[in-house]
């Protein structure tokens, strides 16, 4: 079997996603390989995703350093129009809308979990490599200085209104982001040469919504893990349904959405 | 030509009619025939309400407002769909303007000549002359003053009303706003205890009918004449594109978010010119509502969402118990999520366990105890 790690991500998802026939598919002579960036080995030193309790109460989740021995090979801009599209034309992943007019150099938009997840596959298959998404401590060791949590401060938990107001305070502390999409580099690029990380679309990560406990010990347990939400990493993170394709309509009553979803791929080990 | 069409030219030629007279023969001011105080306005822009008091101990008076109407692009969502939009004052609604019941009230209306078209006001708190509309239709470059009688305390719409197809419009393009007539002894619960508020917001709501493409996008215009044509089409289908608080989705969330504090008590007036609203504030209730918005009225309590049918104004009193993060919203919820009627009120200060508490956090189902 040429790709037998691609096998066990494809088995592991719960999902629907048909890859078979893609997986066998040679290698497209014409597939243009987007550019990637090799991170050197390092770590990163982050609060990681997830509702952390202590006590019963919220808390802010502790830092956590990750060593990533083998660095990282991660796309150096987000999945483009263009790059998508030559999925849609092979029927593996859904045609999705357009906030705009089709423009080949900017990166694809109003792209759910599972459509992502059905690129990874496909272009792993194409490229006879193996890719998918990045979990969520490899973007924040990616995106370096550009990476922001939740953003909530530590703060009196007996009060949970205090909570919800800094949260809040946080996710509009930014100026309005204009959402329409700009061709890709408009953003700039990070110390790793990233382009767009944090810019005006928000990127799917790999990682699923996880509750976790911390004893007085500081042992953290995993309390409950829910797949069908996804953390999403941009200028805020957050959390979103897999199947959303726009989160402006998946948000709750209060709070920022993303302004736009998209995502970039990493080289699976 | 049937005889609607014809009952309407007519009726418009008169309109114009009064209009030409005014120009020739400008009426004389009249406010001096009374021998009241007057006190000048300067209006404030919604969601804020210029100082007044709640109750007052002086004589009537003759409150005078100046108000321009203006015509202008304006952006009514974070995708920058632009409307063409006419209004009062600069600002959707327009100013909301406070008098105490048996006050005057006086606006200079004035339609700078950079406009296209012909505006008036139509004010429902007031008595005879289509709420002032027939004495108020000006051209581009005129000005009209107006004086009422303010009879009735209440909340209440005021909008352009030009006439004829005319008028829903002028309306959907902006063109409302409120009065508040204050009884002369402030507001009262229905046993008479007078009620105080320590802060007031106003928020009007519109439905905008903006055209789309053949692709579906929305579509831009030069002008609102350019608009008008596509524009009525779309309102013959009474299905809004955009149902939205203070002129755009999210003009009240985010920074922008109405605030107060724990204790305050806060009077919420909310008007709509042409639709039916359902508001509900999300985690807080009405602790007294005039749903219709009339202040003779004996106020309901304990709301927990309100009708404002369309065409008027509705008054809500709530004191804040909770901090945190509220969601004032219309309660058809696809309207509100989806067409952006939503606010967002923030509120600081002490959480009060006794009300709420996670009593057990969430987490694993626990097994039954047999």
């Amino acid at each position: 079997m040429p790709f037998p790690r691609l096998k066990l991500a494809a088995a592991a998802l719960t999902t629907s996603i048909a890859c078979s026939t893609a997986m066998l598919a040679p290698p497209s002579a014409r597939l243009i390989e987007p550019e990637m960036i090799e991170l050197q080995a390092g770590q990163v030193t982050y609060p990681p995703a997830g509702d952390f309790m202590r006590a019963g109460k919220p808390v802010k989740a502790p830092l956590k350093t990750t060593h990533f021995a083998r660095g990282l090979q991660i796309m150096k801009h987000q999945v483009t129009q263009a790059e998508y599209w030559k999925c849609v034309e092979d029927r593996r992943c859904p045609s999705v809308v357009l906030p705009g007019p089709a423009s080949a150099d900017q990166p694809i938009v109003g792209v759910s979990w599972r459509d992502a997840e059905a690129y990874a596959v496909w272009y792993s298959g194409k490229a006879g490599k193996h890719y998918r998404l990045p979990t969520d401590e490899e973007w924040a060791f990616a995106a370096g200085s550009h990476f922001r949590d939740e953003g909530w401060p530590d703060i009196d938990d007996s009060d949970p209104a205090r909570r919800w107001l800094a949260r809040y305070e946080s996710e509009f502390a930014d100026e309005p982001t204009d959402k329409t999409p700009r061709t890709v580099g408009s953003f700039g690029a990070n110390e790793n040469g990233l382009l767009d990380i944090a810019g005006n679309v928000w990127e799917w990560t790999d990682t699923c919504l996880a509750r976790v406990g911390i004893r007085d010990s500081g042992e953290q347990m995993v309390q409950t893990t829910n797949c069908g939400v996804r953390v999403v990493e941009g200028r805020h993170r957050t959390y979103v349904t897999d199947f959303i394709r726009d989160a402006r309509s998946g948000g709750c009553a209060v709070g920022k959405p993303p302004t736009n979803l998209g995502f970039r791929l990493v080289r699976g080990d | 030509m049937t005889s609607l069409t014809k009952a309407m030219i007519t009726r418009r030629t008169a309109i114009i009619g009064a209009a030409s007279a005014t120009l020739v023969t400008p009426m004389p001011v009249a406010a001096h025939d009374l021998a009241l105080e007057r006190e000048n306005v300067e209006p404030v822009a919604p969601p804020f309400v210029h100082p007044h008091e709640q109750a007052t101990k002086q004589k009537p008076k003759i409150i005078a407002f100046r108000m321009e109407t203006q015509e202008k692009e304006t952006v009514i969502d974070d995708e920058g769909t632009k409307l063409q939009a006419m209004c009062f004052n600069g600002s959707i609604p327009g100013p909301m303007m406070v008098v105490h019941e048996g006050d005057y009230l006086e606006l200079t209306l004035v339609n700078p000549a950079t406009n296209s078209t012909p505006h008036n006001i139509d004010f429902h708190a007031a008595t005879g002359g289509l709420g002032g509309g027939t004495l108020t239709l000006i051209s581009p470059g005129e000005q009209v003053v107006l004086r009422w009688k303010a009879t009735r305390p209440g909340v209440f719409v005021y909008h352009c009303a030009p006439g004829g197809l005319m008028t829903p419009w002028h309306v959907v393009s902006g063109m409302s706003g409120a009065v508040m007539v204050l009884p002369r002894d402030g507001l009262k619960d229905g046993d008479g205890k007078p009620l105080h508020y320590d802060r007031i917001y106003y928020i009007g709501e519109n439905d905008f009918y903006v055209p789309r493409d053949e692709k579906g996008k929305f579509k831009s215009y030069g002008s609102p004449g350019e608009a008008y044509a596509d524009t009525v089409k779309v309102m013959q289908t009474l299905t809004p594109t955009h149902v939205v608080f203070n002129g755009r989705a999210g003009a009240l969330t985010g920074k922008a978010a109405l605030t107060a504090n724990v204790g305050d008590t806060v009077l919420i007036v909310h008007s709509q010119a042409n639709r039916d609203s359902r508001p509900h504030l999300i985690g807080g209730h009405g602790d007294y509502v005039w749903e219709t918005g009339k202040f003779s009225n004996r106020p309901e309590t304990d709301l927990e969402t309100w009708l404002i049918r369309g065409g008027s104004a509705g008054a809500a009193l709530y004191t804040f118990r909770q901090p945190g993060i509220y969601a004032y919203l219309t309660h058809n919820l696809i309207e509100a999520v989806l067409l952006g009627a939503t606010a967002h009120f923030k509120i600081e200060g002490k959480w009060d366990d006794d009300l709420m508490m996670q009593v057990k956090p969430p987490g694993p189902i626990a097994a039954l105890s047999k």
